[in-house]
């Protein structure tokens, strides 16, 4: 079974980010981008199921900037065979891009493809349900456990007050939640190896897929500041302030 | 200096893993003094433990700017272990890469290379430091054998090593070219641990002194040839300095982040305190002195791969690098104010384990004394 | 016009409280208010959503296709309902049910959807939170249909009361064969769940290990609270994932939060500052936690906390 396994770039998760002051989005220059954190779990899910000999072939793709290659390089590194890259400078949106990875998907012929289940920056949540949904296949989101069977793959779902079994028919879409598994550190020998690793770059236009933005950002604002309360000196004082001041105990 | 894609790949993997994998135990280790074998075995699969030996004998092959972007991020996250890191690698394996025979580095440089082994370097002695020709440790030949007494003095990863590479004379009346390089396994009969220091910093890396009591090895132990000793002691001076200058860096940037984010996150008089001028120069002027280090690092790694001279450069960066490193730590722990005192914070920590930086693999004054000879 | 079509969050049991402030933000819209209840066995719930205020019409999709909320099901009969019934909205609950059915519905209408919207502007105009919740984006949606989820401690539930709106049911629903529920795990808890608590005891890294949870579980049974958990506590494996409150986790806004031993990550903060009254309760007097806090504490959780349960 071929894996097609979709990564993005983003801001690395330990930068602060900052609102730009012209309101038009965050700062991003000179800011240090890496691989989409649930993205890494992703990866790090096929490289095992690979392992395990339960996957062939790991492609690795993400749409964005040339830059996305470093991201791309970084899944090589932890195992993925090899990458596609769909250039794209703009402004990439949830819709757009699930429709890029259905025409890569298509020729592909992929039997499961893994996403994280959202990406830090933009927080949508979106991309792999809606793949799902233009390829007519079945999905499971959120995935803490997947077991892949003949024909079908059991997928365990971190769900709202526990979790949740699915059997999905096959080809499927899966996305990653934090518990599905550790994700390695690439090993030197491998990040050398990367380097010699194929990696194809396409575009947006050559695939037959429009990725013109549908939502329009008007501004972006820091969020509202909550005020700071007060130090207490005792447990005594706390609890009877929440009594009688707050009145929620 | 720009760096290639994969040596920003490998720098990234470094910073990911320490700040992640070592960072977050560093504190306690310094309390504890525990030896981080787990880290390092981890350190091992990753490829950190053999980043110049080549893949034909299982290391990662990198190139040199690779390596000292690797041990700035490693000594970022425990100084301490970047020591280990760096005695392993560069007088560890390099040596008997350049040196060994087949067999010797089929049984030694195969397994040092992925971690699975540690190598020690024993030259210093208890009255030679800096001065490597004043070696009072004797092998004497017995048919097919020598038999090695001395004592060795502050060797790192003396107790852990699978290995150590011991510096004996020979030949008494030959000078420097009479002191020949031994590869000693640790559990050879006579071996001994005979203390452990208690150090200021750096406490995780086991620094100990070695009784080396009639160790009787077999011929084939010596490291290239008889005689060779003091070049092969020698050889590999530059990289060891590159990587100690490495390790100075490291261990500055990340006081320098642990200060500059807490300027950012504590108050006084209503603002954070690094709106205040005072506190932001400071912090300007860390960050300057720790970029022009790391230039001076990169430039002399970067001879060193072209295979181009660089015994005064390493000289150079390493003497730059660990003094700022203590001075930019100083001003770390001022940025904190009473909190840079205490061990709720690593700046003390840092402080302490970069002092030795400025001491081993050649003082400063040796620094300068290299440096002043090639004016 | 605006007519909007409520995704109610799935249940045989009755109206969840998603349903009512995701039904608070539809009332932001303007127009008229169509809910779906769909599942098995749903009629009590379909009647009982008929009499929330400001419904206009309940539909009710009862098939046991629909039993488990499977989204390869349910989207498909979602489609079928926009499409004939010309709406404008479709907005369902940021919950794991919700997010995981409204992006499938989007693409099959080929429009965007606008997650986790926490305000309405006008009917083409949302905002939402981005980078954890670092800033805050205001979005305008270009498509013929606005699809969104949610946030629900964003917006006000509406009255579950005070309405009489027609129930019809709609057919349409069928298996797509491609997925079938095997069965579900509920974490088995006598406390209340962390999205409709009242209140709330978190714990962060500095609760050192799971065991010490047992601490902040005597606390919670003293208060009728619900048991959180920062990241790093779920990092660290002292509890497991659901537990936990944050931008990737759950976003809880509760009567009290009280924090112990939670430094205040902003990926923390994203998903609890919105709580009405916030105790910290913190060894580390710098730790951010402390600058929201209603009522900080600085002291040794392992003192603390005991002596908290012995008097409340």
């Amino acid at each position: 079974m071929k894996i097609l396994v979709a990564v993005k770039r983003v801001v690395d998760y330990n930068v602060k980010v900052r609102v730009k002051a012209d309101g038009t989005g965050v700062e991003t220059a000179n800011v240090k981008m890496s691989m989409n954190p649930f993205d890494e779990i992703a990866v790090e899910e096929a490289v095992r199921l690979k392992e395990a000999g339960k996957a062939t072939e790991i492609v690795v793709v993400s749409v964005g900037p040339t830059q996305a290659q470093e991201t791309l390089r970084t899944a090589l590194a932890m195992g993925a065979d090899r990458a596609i890259l769909v250039q794209h400078d703009g402004e990439t949106q949830s819709l757009g891009v699930a429709k890029a990875l259905k025409a890569l998907a298509e020729k592909e012929q992929p039997g499961l493809v893994i996403l994280g289940k959202q990406a830090i920056d933009d927080d949508a949540n979106q991309t792999g349900q809606m793949l799902a949904a233009l390829l007519g296949w079945a999905q499971g989101t959120f995935a803490s456990k997947v077991v892949p069977a003949e024909g079908t793959v059991a997928v365990t779902r971190e769900i709202d007050g526990g979790l949740e079994t699915v059997e999905l028919k096959l080809p499927a879409v899966v996305t990653t939640d934090l518990r599905l598994n550790e994700p390695r550190y690439a090993s030197l020998p491998n990040i050398m190896k990367a380097k010699k690793k194929p990696l194809e770059v396409v575009d947006a236009v050559g695939l037959g897929v429009d990725l013109t933005p549908r939502l329009k950002t008007l501004k972006v604002v820091e969020p509202a500041k909550r005020a700071g309360g007060i130090k207490v000196g005792s447990v005594e004082e706390l609890v009877a302030k929440l009594k009688t001041e707050a009145r929620v105990i | 200096m720009l760096i290639t894609e994969e040596q920003a790949m490998i720098r990234d993997m470094a910073r990911a893993f320490a700040r992640e994998r070592l960072a977050p135990g560093a504190a306690e280790r310094d309390r504890t003094s525990r030896f981080p074998a787990e880290e390092l075995r981890e350190m091992g699969g990753l490829g950190l433990l053999g980043m110049l030996v080549p893949e034909e004998w299982g290391g990662a092959g990198t190139d040199v700017i690779s390596y000292v972007l690797a041990i700035e991020e490693i000594a970022a996250g425990d100084g301490a272990i970047s020591t280990i890191m760096s005695v392993h690698n560069s007088v560890g394996c390099a040596p008997i890469l350049k040196f060994g025979a087949e067999a010797q580095k089929e049984r030694y440089l195969r397994a040092m290379a992925t971690g699975q082994m540690l190598g020690a370097f024993c030259l210093t002695e208890p009255q030679a430091g800096s001065d490597a020709s004043a070696l009072k440790t004797r092998a004497v030949r017995d048919g097919d054998h020598y038999v090695i007494s001395g004592a060795k003095q502050f060797i790192t990863n003396g107790r852990h090593a699978g290995v150590a590479l011991v510096f004996a004379v020979t030949d008494p009346v030959a000078g420097k070219k009479g002191i020949s390089a031994f590869l000693v396994p640790t559990d050879t009969p006579g071996y001994t641990v005979a203390r452990l220091e208690h150090k200021l910093g750096q406490r995780c890396s086991d620094t100990a002194q070695i009784v080396l009591d009639n160790v009787r090895v077999p011929a084939d132990a010596v490291l290239g040839e008889p005689g060779q000793g003091y070049r092969i002691a020698l050889a590999n001076l530059e990289g060891g300095r590159i990587g100690i200058a490495a390790q100075s860096v490291g261990m500055a940037q990340a006081a320098f982040e642990a200060a500059r984010d807490y300027a950012r996150q504590r108050t006084s008089m209503g603002v954070a305190i690094i709106e205040h001028q005072a506190v932001a120069f400071r912090l300007a002027d860390m960050a300057t002195r720790i970029e022009a280090a790391r230039q001076l690092v990169l430039h002399a790694a970067a001879l060193r791969q072209a295979g181009l001279p660089c015994l005064k450069e390493a000289s150079m960066a390493k003497l730059f690098a660990s003094e700022m490193a203590e001075r930019v730590c100083s001003d770390a722990i001022q940025t904190f104010g009473g909190y840079g005192y205490v061990d709720d914070f690593p700046v003390e920590r840092i402080y302490r384990d970069v002092r030795v930086c400025q001491i081993y693999e050649g003082t400063s004054d040796i620094q300068k004394l290299v440096i002043s000879r090639n004016l | 016009m605006t007519t909007i079509l409520v995704i109610a969050e799935p249940s045989a049991e009755g109206v969840k409280a998603p349903t009512l402030t995701t039904l608070g933000a539809a009332a932001k819209l303007g127009g008229a208010v169509h809910v779906l209840v769909l599942g098995q066995g749903v009629a009590g719930v379909a009647d009982a959503t008929a009499k929330i205020a400001g419904v206009a019409k309940v539909l009710v999709a009862d098939a046991a296709e629909l039993a488990h909320g499977l989204a390869e099901n349910v989207a498909p009969l979602v489609v079928g309902l926009v499409k004939s019934g010309g709406y404008s909205h479709v907005l369902a609950p940021s919950t794991t049910f919700g997010k995981n059915v409204a992006p499938r519905v989007a693409a099959l209408l080929d429009v965007a959807q606008i997650s986790d919207i926490t305000g309405v502007e006008s009917p083409d105009t949302f905002t939402r939170p981005i980078y954890a919740g670092n800033a805050i984006a205001t979005v305008q949606s270009l498509d013929p249909v606005k699809v969104a989820t949610v946030r629900g401690t964003a917006f006000e539930a509406v009255q579950a009361t005070g309405g009489s709106a027609a129930v019809e049911a709609v057919s349409g629903a069928a298996d797509a064969g491609l997925s079938t529920f095997v069965g579900n795990e509920v974490s088995k808890s006598e406390r209340p769940e962390l999205t409709s608590a009242r209140v709330i005891v978190s714990g962060g890294r500095g609760m050192q290990s799971g065991d010490n949870f047992h601490l902040l579980e005597a606390l919670a049974d003293k208060l009728g609270a619900a048991v959180g958990a920062s990241r790093a506590a779920v990092d660290a494996g002292f509890v497991p994932n659901d537990y936990q409150v944050g931008q990737t986790g759950k976003i809880v806004a509760p009567e009290l939060y009280i924090a112990v031993g939670i430094s205040g990550a902003i990926q923390h903060l994203a998903g609890m500052k919105d709580s009405k009254v916030i105790v910290a309760i913190n060894k580390d007097e710098e730790a951010p936690i402390f600058q929201i806090a209603d009522y900080g504490l600085v002291a040794d959780l392992f003192k603390a906390v005991p002596e908290l349960t012995g008097q409340v």
